[in-house]
C-alpha cells in the first residue's frame, strides 16, 4: 500500500496535479462536499427528514444575514420550514449516490458492450452500435417520462416515493450507456492492432483474457475521463428530472427537486429556497467537470507518452 | 535427426473483394529438433505470414488454403483451436520485430511472466515466479527480482526483447519462431541479441526459425537458409552453401547487393533491377523471371519445381529456377 502511494507521488499524474491551480482546488471542493454529504447526520443541524423537527409556523424565514433571520436556520427555512441547509446537504447527498450509482450501471453496461463489440467486430459489432444509435436517438427525458409516468400509475404516487431513487438510477444509467460503449469501442479498435495484443494470441490466451485483462487495462484512460463527465452530467440528469417532478419527491429532496419545490416560491419574495440549491449543484457540477478537464489533458496519450 | 517441423505445401490466401490473393504459395521445409533455419526475404515476400501460419494465426482475411504443418510429428494445421491454442506459447513460441509494442504497458514484467506461465501450466504465484527469475538470468538481466516489478517503459529497448525472448523461453517451447527480432535495435544489440539466441538453442537444444530479410544476421546464426521470394521459396539449403555458393539468380543478387567492403568504396551498390511484383499482379511462369539476368523463355512459360542443386563438397540443396533442370541442359 505505502510503495503504491510512494510509485503515485512519483507519477506524472501526481506531477501535473500539483503544478494545476484549479485542479487543486476542484479536487479539494469536491472532496469537502463529498464528506459533507455522507457525514450528513453528523454535521446537519437538524434532520429534515425528521417531521418532529418541522414547524410550519417557521416557513420562509430568510437567511440570517437579512431582516426576520434567526441563528437557528442559517441559511432560511424552506416552505415546509425545514432548515435549508440540512435539506441541501441531505439533498446533496441523494444526487451524490444517484449521480455515482447510475454512471456505475452505464459504466458495466458500456464497457461489457463496447468491448464486445470492438473485439469481435462484424455482426456483432454493427449490431450494438446500432442500439446505441437508436437509444441515443431518443431523448432519455422523453423515455423517463413514459416509464416514470407509467410506473407511478402502476405501483401509486405513494409507493413510488420508496423507489424513485433506484428508478432513477436505472433510467439514467440505461439512457447514457452509448457514451460509453462509443469510448471504450473506438479504444479496443485502436488497441486491439497493437503487437502486445498479438504477442497475448501467440503465447495461446483465450478471447476473455486478452479483452480483460490485456485490452481492458490500456482503454482505463479516456474511461476515466469520460466517469468524471458522466458523474456531472447524472447530477445534473437527476436535478432536471427532479425539476420536472419526476424523481425525488418533496419529503426526501434532492437538490434539483429543492430546486423545483422553490421555484414556486421565487415571486413571493422567497429566493434563497431556490438559489442555494441551485449553486451548491453549479459547484458540485463544476468542480466535478473541472477535476475531469484535468485528467482529460494529463492522461492525454497526444500530450504526454507514458 | 528427427524431424520437429514439418511443412508441407503449406498455401495461404487472403480473401479479398477483387478474389483471392496467394500471399503464401506452396512452402515446403522441414527443420530438424534443435536445428536452425533462417527464412530471408524481402519486404512482401511472406515471410512473417510463413510465421504466423504455422500457428494457424493467420488474421482474417487471410486463411490456410492448403498444405498441412506437423509438429513432432502431429498435424497441428488441423488442430480445433482449443487444442492449438495449448500449443501456443507453451511449445512454440514466437518473438516479434518491435520490443516497444510486443509488451503490455500497464501490467508489469513480472504479471506478464507468471500470467503466461499459469495459462500453460497449473503452477502457484510464487513458483512461477521463481521461473520467471530463472529465465530472466538466462537471458542475462541484472537483478531480476528487482526488475519483475517493474513496467515494460522502465526498459531499455535490448533489454526488453531479453524480457520477450525471456517470456517465450518460460514454458521451454521446442521451437522459437523470431520474426525479425533484431531490426528495430541498433548494430550492437543486435549482435548481443543474436548470440542470446544462438546460445539458447545450444544450450536447450530448442529449435529456430529466424526471419529476417538481413542476410548477415542468418549466415551468423543459422545452419539452413531458406529464401523467399513473392510467397515462395526459391532456394534452400546449408547456410555456408546458400552465402557461398548461391544458386538461384535472385539469391545471388541478394549475395551481390551486400556492401562488399574496401575495395568497392565510392561506386555504386549493386541492386536486382526492378522490384518484387504486388502479390495481385504475380508474372506467369517463374515469377522473378522478369528481373531474372538469366531468364530463358521457358521461365515465362511455367514455373520451376524444386530441382535439387549440388556443391562441391557432396552438400544438397534446392532451388526453384529452370537453370538446374537437367532436361533443359545446364549452363
Amino acid at each position: 500500500m505505502t510503495d503504491r502511494w510512494q510509485r503515485f507521488k512519483k507519477s506524472a499524474l501526481f506531477h501535473d496535479f500539483k503544478g494545476d491551480k484549479v485542479a487543486i482546488v476542484s479536487f479539494a471542493t469536491l472532496v469537502l462536499l463529498f464528506i459533507c454529504a455522507f457525514s450528513a447526520p453528523l454535521i446537519a443541524p437538524y434532520n429534515p427528514y425528521d417531521s418532529a423537527n418541522i414547524d410550519i409556523m417557521s416557513s420562509e424565514i430568510p437567511p440570517v444575514w437579512m431582516a426576520g433571520g434567526t441563528n437557528d436556520y442559517l441559511l432560511g427555512t424552506d416552505a415546509q420550514g425545514r432548515d435549508l441547509l440540512s435539506t441541501m446537504i441531505y439533498g446533496m447527498r441523494i444526487s451524490i449516490i444517484i449521480g455515482i450509482c447510475a454512471v456505475a450501471l452505464q459504466a458495466v453496461i458500456g464497457i461489457i458492450i463496447g468491448l464486445i463489440a470492438g473485439y469481435y467486430g462484424g455482426k456483432l459489432d454493427g449490431f450494438f452500435m446500432r442500439l446505441a444509435d437508436v437509444q441515443l436517438s431518443f431523448s432519455y427525458l422523453m423515455v423517463a417520462i413514459f416509464v416514470s409516468a407509467v410506473l407511478q400509475a402502476a405501483v401509486g404516487v405513494g409507493r413510488f416515493a420508496e423507489i424513485a431513487v433506484p428508478f432513477l438510477i436505472i433510467v439514467i444509467g440505461l439512457a447514457q450507456w452509448p457514451q460509453y460503449a462509443r469510448t471504450v469501442r473506438a479504444s479496443v479498435l485502436a488497441e486491439k492492432k497493437k503487437e502486445y495484443v498479438e504477442a497475448a494470441r501467440v503465447t495461446g490466451f483465450g478471447a476473455h483474457r486478452i479483452m480483460w485483462r490485456h485490452i481492458l487495462p490500456n482503454c482505463m484512460s479516456p474511461i476515466l475521463v469520460l466517469s468524471t463527465i458522466q458523474v456531472a452530467n447524472a447530477v445534473m440528469s437527476e436535478a432536471a428530472l427532479s425539476f420536472l417532478g419526476l424523481g425525488m419527491p418533496v419529503t426526501r429532496p434532492s437538490l434539483g427537486s429543492l430546486i423545483n419545490a422553490g421555484f414556486e416560491y421565487i415571486f413571493s419574495g422567497s429566493w434563497w429556497i431556490t438559489a442555494f440549491p441551485g449553486v451548491l449543484l453549479v459547484i458540485l457540477v463544476l468542480a466535478v467537470n473541472l477535476l475531469g478537464d484535468f485528467l482529460r489533458d494529463a492522461l492525454n496519450p497526444k500530450l504526454y507518452k507514458g | 535427426m528427427s524431424a520437429l517441423l514439418q511443412v508441407q505445401d503449406l498455401t495461404v490466401n487472403f480473401a479479398l473483394r477483387t478474389g483471392d490473393l496467394t500471399a503464401l504459395n506452396g512452402v515446403t521445409f522441414a527443420l530438424g529438433e534443435g536445428e536452425r533455419l533462417g527464412l530471408v526475404g524481402e519486404s512482401g515476400a511472406g515471410k512473417s505470414v510463413a510465421g504466423f501460419a504455422i500457428i494457424n494465426l493467420i488474421g482474417k482475411p487471410g486463411y490456410i488454403a492448403g498444405g498441412r504443418v506437423l509438429f513432432q510429428g502431429e498435424e497441428i494445421s488441423a488442430l480445433p483451436e482449443e487444442a492449438i491454442r495449448r500449443i501456443r506459447g507453451h511449445r512454440i513460441s514466437m518473438v516479434f520485430q518491435d520490443p516497444m509494442m510486443t509488451l503490455n504497458p500497464v501490467l508489469t514484467i513480472g504479471t506478464q511472466m507468471v500470467e503466461t506461465l499459469q495459462a500453460h501450466r497449473n503452477i502457484g504465484q510464487s513458483e512461477a515466479e521463481a521461473i520467471a527469475v530463472d529465465k530472466l538470468r538466462q537471458v542475462h538481466i541484472p537483478s531480476p527480482e528487482k526488475r519483475l516489478h517493474q513496467y515494460p517503459h522502465e526498459f531499455s529497448g535490448g533489454m526488453r526483447q531479453r524480457i520477450i525472448i525471456a517470456i517465450a523461453l518460460l514454458n521451454d517451447p521446442q521451437l522459437i519462431i523470431a520474426d525479425e527480432p533484431t531490426t528495430a535495435l541498433d548494430v550492437t544489440i543486435q549482435a548481443e541479441i543474436m548470440d542470446l539466441f544462438l546460445e539458447l538453442c545450444r544450450q536447450t537444444r530448442m529449435g529456430l526459425i529466424l526471419i529476417t530479410h538481413d542476410l548477415a544476421v542468418v549466415s551468423e546464426t543459422t545452419e539452413k537458409i531458406a529464401v523467399m521470394y513473392a510467397g515462395e521459396i526459391v532456394e534452400e539449403g546449408r547456410t555456408e552453401d546458400v552465402v557461398r555458393r548461391p544458386r538461384h539468380p535472385y539469391t545471388q543478387g541478394l549475395i551481390a547487393a551486400l556492401p562488399q567492403g574496401d575495395d568497392q568504396r565510392g561506386t555504386r551498390l549493386n541492386q536486382i533491377p526492378g522490384t518484387m511484383p504486388t502479390l495481385t499482379r504475380i508474372p506467369p511462369g517463374c515469377s522473378f523471371h522478369p528481373r531474372c539476368p538469366h531468364a530463358m523463355d521457358v521461365c515465362s512459360e511455367r514455373a520451376p519445381g524444386p530441382l535439387p542443386v549440388a556443391y562441391p563438397d557432396g552438400g544438397g540443396g534446392m532451388a526453384a529456377c529452370h537453370l538446374y533442370d537437367p532436361n533443359l541442359g545446364d549452363r
